[in-house]
């Protein structure tokens, strides 16, 4: 069996041999993973591809596996969100993306290593350690959603779920050389994703390939009840795999080429732009005035939308507590005990930007700034179909390179956290390599039109090999 | 600029245990961010909207039917600290 298999190839092997035999041929490649990319291993994969070869299975993903990032709760696998606090939480209610994935059939190999809480573009901050990036195991594979990028980089997994607030799914999958689609916001459920900013988050799928992101999207997207904020737009994913973007007219956001884009990232993009213009594409530039502030929108705003929702771990009802003498030394104790650094800051921030006094300094003046930002994206993408620009302005950096300074880490979103604030989706894919490191071309659609974004990402794809390069390192 | 006592006080409101040397790397740490926020004073938006979330919704109803919910044995598995069927916390005082 191919290390490295699209979810069609890993179809016909079920066919040929087992669903069983699948499963443990990618339990058998994480065994000897040098990437730390899962958290949780589960034991009942094998068990769960064996019913499906025995009871026989009509759903669209019969037997075939997929990772799970460590945020998106599956009844009886650990679930830690990378954080102390989470020790040994075992959800007893699956999100609803993992309940569309079980009854098409899916065999879930485990969980992936992630930021603390999501908090993070490096994978770094996680509890259980950082995941090394397949292309350079001395570099981090992107984050939050880096194990999750970094296992269908290595081989490890066919596809996986992460999640996406500011870039979670698209920094690990510019950085791993994989493809990964943050969706319209309320295209996918939330329920069940354990929260860390409620208003800017997705979950949303990676794979080697665009096609697969696709098929994935066809499973976990629709209307959910339990997710007040879902929405049903009834889109066929699939019907979007088209080879032609003739006469598609593209946007080039200035302001995305900054001061401190690497030249080669530079060059990539603008080669993947000349590429879509020969296949039949027209581009013109855009200005998007007010990118430049969309940063430190998002950040005041998932900020105090955490300092909220992590409110909820205090060690009364779950996970790790710490004694104390009475009820609020205990709480206290337990978060300082059991939140991370960059989390305890989030949360200090957050609580900040909403206290008296400076609420409406930052806080409401975050949410003022975000409207501008989404009517910059309104007006650009009244003109143009799509937008494009590089998912990250440098390639995948060393491992403790900018743990030490938040704000330094904080400025590598800057190409991907605006695209939460206006809600709209976007995926990244591999367009290019700087000394040996995968380059991501960001793509960006009107809302709910993952359609075009997809059409476009597969045009590019099936004229190009980037997607069939894999890390030497882990071959 | 927020002062130490600033950072005491937060850390107070989010229930956060912080040490005397952890108060000092803490208010570094956060003034560098803050001061990196402090760019939004120029952009000037007097009359625009707040935007909450960008999803066009509104107001979601449901029938408030009675359904099926985790028996308390499944919700209380996850801790040790229970009785009787309670979550069991120390005294607030």
């Amino acid at each position: 069996m191919a290390k490295w298999m699209s979810v069609a190839q890993v179809k016909e092997k079920i066919e040929e041999n087992s669903a069983e035999e699948v499963t443990a041929r990618y339990l058998e490649v994480i065994e000897k993973s040098k990437i730390n990319g899962y958290v949780t291993v589960s034991e009942k994969s094998l068990e769960q591809a064996r019913k499906i070869d025995v009871e026989g299975h009509e759903g669209s993903l019969a037997g075939v596996p997929i990772a799970i990032k460590d945020n998106i709760s599956v009844i009886g696998l650990p679930t830690s969100c990378g954080s102390k606090i989470l020790e040994g939480y075992v959800p007893p209610f699956n999100a609803h993306v993992i309940e569309k994935l079980l009854a098409a059939g899916a065999v879930i190999l485990g969980k992936t290593n992630m930021d603390e809480f999501a908090m993070g573009s490096s994978t770094e901050t996680s509890y259980f350690g950082p995941t090394a990036n397949p292309w350079d195991l001395e570099r981090v594979p992107g984050g939050s959603s880096g194990g999750s990028a970094a296992v269908v980089a290595a081989g490890e997994a066919p596809f996986a779920l992460g999640s996406d607030t500011g870039g979670s799914v698209r920094c690990p999958a510019a950085f791993c050389g994989v493809v990964g689609l943050k969706p319209t916001y309320g295209a996918v459920s939330r329920y069940g994703v354990i929260a860390y900013a409620n208003s800017l988050e997705q979950v949303g799928p990676l794979a080697n390939n665009v096609a697969d992101i696709a098929v994935l999207m066809d499973v976990i997207a629709g209307y959910d009840r339990k997710d007040s904020t879902s929405i049903d737009s009834k889109t066929e994913y699939q019907k979007a795999l088209v080879d032609d973007v003739k006469n598609l007219k593209i946007g080039i956001p200035k302001e995305f080429f900054g001061e401190g884009i690497h030249p080669d990232v530079e060059k990539a993009i603008w080669n993947a732009i000349h590429k879509y213009e020969n296949l039949g594409a027209t581009w013109e530039e855009v200005s998007m005035p007010n990118i430049k502030y969309a940063l430190a929108s998002y950040y005041i705003i998932a900020m105090s939308e955490a300092s909220s929702n992590l409110a909820r771990f205090d060690g009364t009802r779950y996970g790790f507590r710490e004694n104390g003498e009475n009820w609020h030394s205990m709480v206290s104790k337990t978060r300082a005990e059991g939140f991370g650094t960059e989390v305890k800051r989030r949360i200090l921030l957050g609580t900040y930007a909403l206290s008296a006094g400076y609420h409406d300094k930052y806080y409401l003046k975050a949410l003022k700034v975000r409207t501008l930002v989404k009517q910059d994206f309104d007006n650009a993408l009244l003109k143009v179909d799509l937008l494009m620009a590089p998912t990250m302005p440098n390639p995948a950096f060393k491992i403790g390179e900018k743990i030490e300074d938040p704000l330094t880490l904080y400025l590598s979103d800057v190409n991907t956290c605006p695209i939460n604030l206006a809600g709209v989706p976007s995926i990244s894919m591999p367009c290019g390599f700087t000394d040996g490191l995968p380059i991501g071309l960001q793509i960006m659609g009107k809302p709910f039109d993952e359609p075009t974004v997809l059409r476009a990402a597969y045009t590019f794809e099936q004229n190009t090999d980037y997607h069939t390069k894999r890390p030497p390192e882990v071959a | 600029m927020i002062t130490k006592e600033d950072v005491e006080h937060i850390g107070w409101l989010a229930r956060i245990d912080i040490s005397e040397q952890e108060t000092v790397e803490y208010m570094e740490k956060l003034n560098s961010v803050l001061g990196y926020f402090g760019q939004l004073d120029e952009l000037p938006t007097g009359d625009i909207a707040p935007t909450y979330h960008v999803a066009e919704i509104y107001n979601v109803f449901r029938e408030d039917v009675v359904e099926e919910c985790l028996p308390q044995e499944t919700v209380l598995a996850n801790t040790e600290h229970k009785q009787d069927g309670t979550f069991r916390v120390p005294k607030i005082g």
